[in-house]
């Protein structure tokens, strides 16, 4: 076996050593990278930006832990520029794994601003079936909802008076690392005409471009490197502050950066092997 | 009547949710929330299903001691001491600072987080073995793929050209394509529907 | 004198004072007119819409108007009660209540209500004349959704008439699949060597389309199995899934006349968490080394995950989504792939059942329609047809 193809048939775990040591070195020696900050996520900070205060925003959480390195930034952000601008917020989770992603934002966001809940915020809690849910949730809240997480009853609350449906919301923000967006796109934008925006994983972030361009959503966050052009913005208009740690996603970008140019690397190393040893091949 | 009646059931409730859509009158949008709320209730009775599922197979395993028997018992374990932490008096488990909420928080979230993040280093030497510019839409597709990983980048000068190629290939020919499946996939989606509504797609139920 | 003067000078001064500090009169502006009231049309018979004239002070005139004021009452006597606002340039207003009695917005139909429309122009403002009574209703058909109901009738008719061409022997032609066509290449390879075979019906619910083709594709491959005595393993997320998937299996093996030898344990639930699962999957690969792989339905963020350790276990591995953002993976890390609608098609492609071949042409059709609406609606938008544009407006 000559080098070439060697190298082809290179050890996966070599592979694993590399990008380990890449991420962990760029970890420990991290860098500044300079960001061009998208449309699609400046459309959502503007219209967050245009909010009254008493205004309300519903907040659909729909991620699992495994995602939150992605998307845990986006729903901070948006909730401290909204807490920040005394915009309500309406949290619900369809995910079954999302009710302590939501529960931990929420507790501790609400804490910073001194936000009360049921007056500045309502969590409605995890529900199955996020299709069918949504589909109540556009007749009446209450529908799939009669208590919020707390176990306390939707009328009672101070903000959920007047607040039936999605037509009293002023738009829906769902973050999801799943399939919810598309029930939520449908059932949300698509049966009831509510004004919507998402933040999703990286890897689902170019199926949605068609619902942008058609304008079934306003917005779309893109994965770690949309919710640092989330950060960015809201650092900029004093939102969020990096001496108190709460530019989660962008501190990863210099990690996303060294760890795509090792991936860019070994696919021209790749590539490199293959058409040295097809050139060998024919020679012989 | 075995099959008979899930058909007959299949197509009363779907042809039924078929016209509700057309139909804005109050008794059907009373009638759909009515199938919306027993949805989401018989959704909670197969989740008791699942776990009898669950238990039933990993005992029989630890039983007859085949081969990896001792993860089953750690699954068994596992679901019953979250169980039993989910009902300790005085606390609201959904609470946190709960101990079922430091469970979640301090293992569960750890370990899901550790699964997902193995597909940093999959992603790569899946990248090494299988991305070859062995044709013309090959290195298309490559180089597409290069571009968009470059973003993040900075590449000094380079960098607002390749900001302005990422964008376009982002918003023109994957819009395009991705437009395209959603289409297909969308007309898929109707035609298996109309199956099933028709009866013409019955393995979900099984033969006799 | 001097007094005299003071007095002369002081009085005016004064009377400018108290003419400078009284509030100006402020013009009233003039009233909107043409009040009329109607029920909102499509809706469940518990909303009510108005329309009127601009006020002829709203952008001209003295354009002081700034919104208008919606009142409502149940006869032109009883006191007006205020139902909304809406900024000047608009008039059209949908008054949506409720349909619930005990709540406080609730709006009864069949029940007559009168309509005043006010022009507001800071805190002054004037009314118009009451309007026409009018009363909401429920309507049977939703003629916004119009556009909707063309498409699936059009599907349909396609559909059937595909379908009855099939029932009459008429043969229809389906490109191959590679995905499919090695099917039976690696059902043998798992029973030469020995090794079962696992079959992941992916993160979806009974309820998704992904899942339910997924199972045809099952009841197939469980049903060369049987016959060719291999074991499939059938690890699933979902547990209505695996009940249908056990009918499935059981299906197959029947159909193959092999009923005695279909293990129910062999088809079971492992958990309804994303990464348990895969773990849970992942460590059956690598335990059992299963000769063929196969991974049809919905996938996540874990197919990389899987067709990874399957390839490490030195699997053949045939995959399908309908998830656009997996497919990348599953081309990068399979041995084949179907894409897409390829996944839905495929079940028709294994059986050959005309019924199926039918529904697969009449996608195709479906398809050749979209593609000449698409070419049609491009070049009507570029010389703005608005008729044909119109004809596929949904409004909802």
């Amino acid at each position: 076996m000559n080098f070439y193809e060697r190298m082809m048939n290179l050890d996966r775990r070599w592979i694993y050593l590399v990008i380990g040591l890449v991420v962990v070195i760029t970890a420990i020696f991290p860098f500044d990278v300079p960001l061009y900050v998208t449309p699609e996520v400046r459309s959502i900070y503007d219209y967050i930006e245009s909010l009254n205060p008493g205004d309300v925003l519903m907040i659909g959480v729909d991620y699992a832990p495994e995602v939150m390195a992605e998307l845990h930034p986006m729903t901070y952000a948006i909730s401290r520029q909204c807490f920040k601008k005394d915009v309500k917020l309406l949290l619900c989770c369809l995910h079954q794994n999302g009710p302590g992603m939501v529960e931990q934002v929420i507790s501790q966001v609400s804490k910073e601003y001194n936000k009360i809940n049921g007056v500045d915020y309502v969590y409605l809690g995890y529900k199955p079936y996020p299709g069918i849910t949504i589909l109540a949730m556009g007749q009446n809240f209450r529908i799939p909802f009669p208590e919020d997480y707390y176990g306390t009853p939707l009328d009672s609350l101070p903000m959920m008076r007047g607040l039936t449906n999605f037509d009293n919301v002023k738009a829906i923000i769902n973050i999801s690392g799943g399939s919810g967006t598309e029930l939520w796109i449908n059932f949300a934008n698509g049966r009831y005409n509510a004004k919507l925006a998402i933040g999703v994983t990286g890897v689902m972030t170019s199926d949605y471009y068609p619902f942008l361009q058609s304008g079934q959503i306003f917005g779309l966050i893109g994965g770690m490197k949309g919710a640092s052009e989330y950060e960015y913005l809201a650092e900029k208009d004093g939102y969020i502050s990096r001496a108190k740690n709460q530019l989660s996603a962008y501190k990863t970008m210099p990690i996303q950066t060294t760890s795509h140019l090792v991936v860019i690397l070994f696919i021209v190393l790749g590539n490199i092997g293959f058409f040295m040893s097809k050139k060998k091949k024919s020679r012989i | 009547m075995r099959r008979t009646l899930p058909f007959a059931l299949v197509t009363g409730v779907g042809f039924f949710m078929l016209v509700q859509y057309f139909v804005p009158k109050e008794e059907f949008e009373i009638a759909y929330e009515w199938i919306l709320d027993w949805t989401i209730v018989i959704g909670c009775f197969a989740m008791l299903l699942g776990l009898w599922s669950l238990t039933r197979v990993n005992i029989s395993k630890v039983q007859r001691k085949t081969p990896g028997w001792g993860y089953s018992l750690i699954a068994i374990a596992g679901m019953v001491f979250m169980l039993l932490v989910g009902f300790i008096p005085g606390q609201k488990s959904l609470e946190r600072g709960s101990t079922f909420m430091l469970l979640f928080e301090y293992i569960y979230i750890p370990i899901q987080a550790t699964m997902f993040s193995l597909l940093a280093f999959y992603i790569a030497s899946a990248a090494y073995r299988a991305f070859r510019a062995r044709t013309v839409l090959a290195t298309i597709l490559l180089l597409s793929a290069i571009i968009i990983m470059l973003r993040l980048v900075p590449l000094g000068p380079l960098s607002e050209i390749n900001q302005w190629l990422a964008n376009f290939i982002l918003t023109v020919p994957n819009m395009a394509a991705k437009r395209a499946f959603w289409i297909g996939v969308g007309l898929g989606v109707t035609a298996t529907s109309l199956k099933i509504l028709l009866g013409i797609e019955r393995t979900y139920m099984g033969r006799d | 004198m001097k007094k005299t003067k003071f007095i002369i000078l002081i009085i005016p001064l004064i009377l400018i004072f108290f003419n400078l500090s009284s509030p100006q009169e402020k013009p009233v502006p003039l009233p909107p007119t043409e009040v009329k009231a109607f029920d909102t049309p499509n809706d469940n018979g518990h909303s009510l819409s108005v329309t009127w004239k601009l006020s002829p002070d709203d952008g001209a005139g003295k354009n002081n108007v700034v919104a208008y004021e919606i009142l409502r009452a149940e006869s032109p006597k009883e006191e007006f009660e205020v139902r909304g606002m809406v900024p000047s340039g608009e008039n059209l207003f949908d008054d949506k209540g409720s349909r619930e009695k005990e709540d406080k917005n609730y709006l009864p139909s069949h029940k007559n209500y009168y309509y005043k429309i006010r022009a507001k122009a800071d805190n002054i403002f004037s009314e118009s004349e009451v309007s026409n009574p009018a009363f909401a209703y429920g309507q049977w058909y939703h003629t916004g959704k119009t556009p909707v109901l063309a498409g699936v009738i059009i599907f349909s008719i396609f559909a059937l008439t595909f379908i009855t061409l099939a029932r009459k022997g008429k043969k229809l032609y389906i490109r191959p699949l590679p995905g499919i066509e090695a099917v039976d290449e690696a059902v043998g390879r798992a029973t030469e060597m020995g090794k079962p075979i696992l079959y992941v019906l992916g993160l979806g619910t009974a309820a998704d389309i992904a899942t339910i083709a997924s199972f045809t594709i099952l009841n197939r491959i469980a049903k060369i199995t049987a016959e060719h005595r291999t074991t499939i393993l059938v690890p699933c997320y979902d547990s209505v899934v695996m009940a249908a998937a056990q009918e499935t299996v059981r299906a197959g093996y029947l159909e193959a006349g092999r009923p005695d030898i279909y293990k129910e344990e062999n088809v079971f639930f492992v958990t309804s968490m994303q990464f348990a699962y895969v773990a849970g999957v992942n460590g059956l690969m690598l335990r059992e080394k299963p000769a063929t792989n196969f991974y049809l339905g919905k996938f996540y963020a874990e197919s990389l995950l899987l067709a990874e350790t399957g390839s490490i276990a030195g699997s053949i591995q045939i995959s399908g989504t309908d998830e656009i953002a997996q497919i990348p993976f599953f081309i990068a890390a399979t041995d084949y792939t179907l894409i897409g609608e390829e996944l839905y098609a495929a079940s028709a492609y294994l059986g050959k059942e005309p019924v199926l071949l039918g529904t697969l042409k009449a996608q195709d059709w479906g398809k050749a329609v979209v593609i000449i609406c698409l070419i049609l609606g491009a070049l009507a938008a570029s010389f703005h047809f608005q008729f044909f544009l119109n004809l596929f407006r949904v409004q909802l």
